[in-house]
């Protein structure tokens, strides 16, 4: 099972024909991820990697019956290529590309949401299901299979605890950077409710950072939705209010967003959070332990 | 990005939005000048990025172009919560019968515009809000849909504007902040007060306008805006370089790779008992010339007693950092203790390449907590 991505996951790479794309289809693909194909607009007929190149997302999907885009596409064109994968039929959406304006992305959200399609990031590492498919930039290397479910607003974090886990032993079920932009496809909420239903994942570990109120409601939907056990951690205490802290969404505004107020609602509704990476680590292990 | 109250003037003015005829001054003889031309009363406006001018001394009326000059001296040069007034806003003075409040934010909750207005302008909204919250009428806008002037309407009816006049004027003005919001790619748009003069025209006092940075190429004109004079000398360097950089209070100089990452270890610190003097993402890579910047950057600030690089490897190789940081320091001469935690792809060869460079002042830590422990400790004994 494990969530988004897995061994049915056709893949087509929008932007293949980038240095990034390439590159990162070329890695996808060695890793056993079935990637069906690849677009890029007056590239089509060639192939990257053996992968064939078309110009469209509709002349993909037509040819090799690709399920899930992956989005490489540079940001100024980047909701363009969202729009044209939903277009074209595609379910899930996983969209790598940082710096796409944010009024472009409210605009792809309210378009793609009652649709139904599944939309991860942008500016997130992708997702991967370890031992079945990886999707975007994780290095998987770092992963092992497991029933850990894995989500968060940040890339290299979440490697950071994912190797710490590995580590102690503790493998991975799926791992889903949501990406830190103001406005991501799935929430933590809606990520959160997959590994509920997914019988591979028995724990979740949850990766928040400072801005928004994201965590906040997760915190009621893991209280009074969730029976598997949630491990959270949160980054940020010693951000200052109104500065972006690398990611876009980042940002203390007023006095909204702060990790101790989402630190605070996580253990109202009765959710354990580390205070650093290696002690989330040793929390999950040591609820993995006692459940074991 | 956001920008000083006469820039965002300037986009309403764009936008038909009606504000105060005014000029900009960064000099008592400039403000004269201008109170000059314009004639009658002008008000002498700091122009900073912050709250709390009026209560600061930054706003102040003048009858005369003389007063205009004097009132300007007093104000340029004043440190209005640690920003420094480098120039003034001089506008005609208005007469003021009403204050209201109007907003649009960039609400991420909803992933909709959020459109606000009371009656009770002129005040802080967080007051408002606090205070009298059904005095602050909210409507959300599918930006699918786009604004409609119902919505006004609604905010009018709930805010209380009752006058026919007024609420003409109100639910034009707010469809062209609409307008201004979403054609300058803004996460908030804020008039406070909109005022109401004593013959019934409604007008823009104040502006506070954020336009989002990712967006700026859209806007070259907005870009331009940009005051490469503000802020701390440390950002300004960093803006030049290219280096994503926050400048903190504390003493513990900080690299690595990924926000989160970095974000985590400025709180690692601060829990073994350091301070972050600043947040600094190398962003995927690693290499030499983008080290070189970054140490630039963070040793410029006078505070730095110690420097911490904490390094996840994951497609970026570790022995490919490692052999960034030496390019690096073999560059430029750093005499402050320097601890490199490095970690996963590669990190073994990584740390195995620091360890032989033997550099006096490189101390190499294989976990995260015991790098913040060593470099808290070695800032400490300077």
């Amino acid at each position: 099972m494990a969530i988004i991505v897995d061994s049915e996951t056709r893949l087509v790479v929008q932007g293949i024909t980038g240095r990034e794309g390439s590159f990162h289809a070329a890695r996808n693909k060695a890793y056993g991820t079935n990637v069906v194909a690849g677009v890029t607009p007056g590239k089509g007929g060639g192939d990257v990697d053996g992968i064939p190149v078309f110009d469209s997302v509709r002349e993909a999907v037509a040819e090799t019956s690709p399920n899930t885009a992956m989005v490489f596409v540079p940001a100024r064109f980047a909701a363009d290529a969202i729009y044209e994968a939903v277009d074209a039929g595609i379910e899930t959406v996983i969209c790598i590309t940082e710096g796409i304006p944010a009024h472009d992305m409210l605009r792809v959200y309210n378009y793609v949401y009652p649709r139904g399609v599944t939309l991860v990031g942008p500016n997130c590492p992708g997702v991967l299901s370890p031992g079945k498919a990886n999707v975007g930039i994780i290095p998987a290397e770092i992963f092992r299979e497991g029933n850990v479910g894995l989500v968060s607003r940040s890339g290299t974090l979440t490697y950071q605890i994912g190797h710490e886990l590995a580590q102690l032993g503790v493998g991975q079920s799926t791992i889903v950077g949501i990406g830190g932009d103001p406005v991501v496809g799935s929430s933590f909420l809606d990520v959160l409710a997959r590994f509920e239903r997914d019988p591979e994942t028995e724990y979740v570990v949850m990766v928040g950072e400072i801005g928004g109120a994201e965590e906040e409601k997760a915190a009621s939907f893991i209280e009074a939705e969730m029976t598997k056990p949630v491990i959270a951690y949160i980054a940020g205490f010693t951000a200052p209010p109104g500065k972006t802290m690398g990611h876009a969404g980042a940002i203390i505004s007023g006095t909204a967003g702060t990790a101790q107020a989402k630190k605070e609602a996580l253990e109202a509704h009765g959710v354990r959070v580390g205070t650093n990476p290696t002690e989330v680590a040793r929390l999950v292990a040591e609820v993995v332990g006692a459940r074991t | 990005m956001d920008l000083y109250e006469y820039q965002g003037k300037q986009l309403f003015a764009r936008f038909g939005i009606p504000v105060s005829e005014g000029k900009l001054a960064s000099s008592p003889e400039e403000a004269r000048a201008v109170a000059e031309e314009l004639g009658g009363q002008v008000v002498v406006k700091a122009q900073v990025l912050t709250g709390g001018r009026g209560k600061a001394g930054g706003i102040k009326l003048a009858d005369t172009p003389e007063e205009a000059a004097r009132r300007a001296e007093e104000i340029l040069g004043l440190d209005i919560r640690g920003h420094i007034v480098g120039k003034v806003w001089v506008e005609k003075a208005s007469d003021i019968a009403k204050e209201y409040y109007l907003s649009i934010t960039f609400d991420r909750g909803e992933k909709q515009p959020l459109l606000m207005l009371t009656t009770e302008g002129g005040v802080e909204i967080e007051e408002v809000a606090e205070r009298s919250p059904d005095a602050l009428a909210r409507v959300h806008v599918d930006p699918l849909m786009g604004f409609q002037p119902f919505q006004a309407r609604w905010l009018c009816f709930t805010a209380g504007v009752a006058d026919p006049d007024e609420q003409k004027q109100v639910i034009g003005l707010v469809g062209r902040l609409y307008d201004a919001f979403v054609g300058a790619d803004a996460m908030l748009c804020e008039i406070n007060p909109l005022i109401v003069t004593p013959e019934g025209e409604v007008k823009a006092l104040d502006s506070k306008f954020t336009v989002d940075d990712n967006a700026l190429f859209r806007h070259p004109d907005i870009a331009e805006m940009r005051d490469l004079d503000a802020g701390e000398p440390q950002e300004r360097l960093a803006r030049e370089k290219g280096v994503t950089y926050v400048k903190l209070d504390g003493e513990i100089g900080i690299l690595g790779n990924g926000a989160g990452l970095v974000m985590s270890t400025l709180d690692v610190i601060a829990q073994v008992g350091g301070r972050p003097a600043n947040f600094c993402d190398l962003g995927g890579g690693g290499d030499a010339e983008g080290v070189v910047d970054a140490l630039e950057v963070i040793t410029s600030d006078p505070q730095v007693k110690g420097i911490l690089f904490n390094i996840f490897g994951g497609i970026t190789r570790g022995d490919e950092v490692a052999r960034g940081i030496l390019e690096a320091l073999d560059r430029m001469t750093i005499e402050l203790p320097i601890v490199v935690r490095l970690d996963g792809t590669n990190a073994e060869e990584g740390r195995a390449m620091l360890i032989e460079a033997a550099s006096p002042n490189l101390y190499v830590e294989e976990t995260m907590l015991s790098a913040a422990e060593r470099v808290v400790e070695l800032a400490g004994a300077r």
